[in-house]
């Protein structure tokens, strides 16, 4: 998944430090939806806006859900024991950021890069 | 399953990492690491990234546990070749490693860590006088 959101990457040109940081804040989203989602799918997209052209990625699971995306989405806040850095880092990492997530229904996370 | 070699250089263990890590690959890279650290009693450990385009939180959970290991061994940890656009997307992230030392290359890396061992022994003779 990571090779295929960096060549879609690089096809609109992006730096390669854009780029990286796409891709990681990818990681990391596609990384929750496989350890607390329980597997999902992933949909990338070319987008355009006002004559800018950009790339998408919906991340989807139907696994348990957040029970609190506030404190999801704080730095340090992990479940697993980890550093907690996923999802407030993904959003950081990218420059359009959505999230929905229903307990027991499941979770998407729309992460958005512009050129 | 593959597993990532150790070499041995010197004093310290020299690891390379060229692979997407998976969750099993990461666990047996730090169960051998902390195995060879106490068989060759190493006093460096030296992550080689310059092979990776990216290092997400998964790699950084990685390294940091491979760096607590060390530290308990008596152990330094020293990542090498970190790419600046790496560096600056684990800026962003947040991911900031603490106790873990950077340098750009291996011959580097393993001049901080006898300059290590040194200070500490010249510290351990300056507590004795």
């Amino acid at each position: 998944m990571r090779q295929e959101v960096r060549a879609r990457a690089i096809q609109l040109g992006f730096s390669i430090v854009d780029q990286t940081k796409f891709v990681t804040a990818a990681s990391e989203i596609a990384r929750n939806t496989l350890d607390h989602g329980q597997g999902g799918t992933v949909l990338m997209q070319f987008v355009e806006r006002d004559g800018e052209q950009g790339l998408r990625l919906t991340f989807e699971d139907h696994g348990p859900g957040i029970a609190n995306i506030e404190d999801a989405l704080k730095d340090g806040f992990t479940t697993t024991g980890g550093f907690g850095l996923g999802l407030p880092g993904a959003k950081r990492l990218s420059d359009d950021f959505f999230i929905e997530s229903r307990p027991a229904l499941g979770t998407k996370v729309i992460i958005v890069r512009w050129k | 399953m593959e597993r990532i070699p150790i070499l041995k250089v010197g004093q310290s263990l020299l690891v390379s990492i060229q692979v997407d890590m998976h969750d099993r690959l990461a666990m047996a890279l730090q169960d051998d690491l902390s195995q060879m650290l106490v068989t060759t009693r190493a006093k460096g450990v030296l992550i080689d990234i310059s092979a990776l385009t990216l290092v997400d939180s998964f790699i950084g959970r990685m390294l940091s546990n491979i760096a607590g290991t060390a530290r308990v061994l008596d152990a330094l940890t020293v990542v090498v070749g970190m790419r600046p656009q790496v560096a600056m997307t684990l800026v962003e992230l947040g991911l900031t490693l603490p106790g873990i030392k950077t340098a750009l290359d291996v011959d580097r890396g393993l001049a901080i860590i006898s300059r290590s061992r040194e200070d500490s022994a010249d510290g351990g003779e300056r507590g004795t006088r």
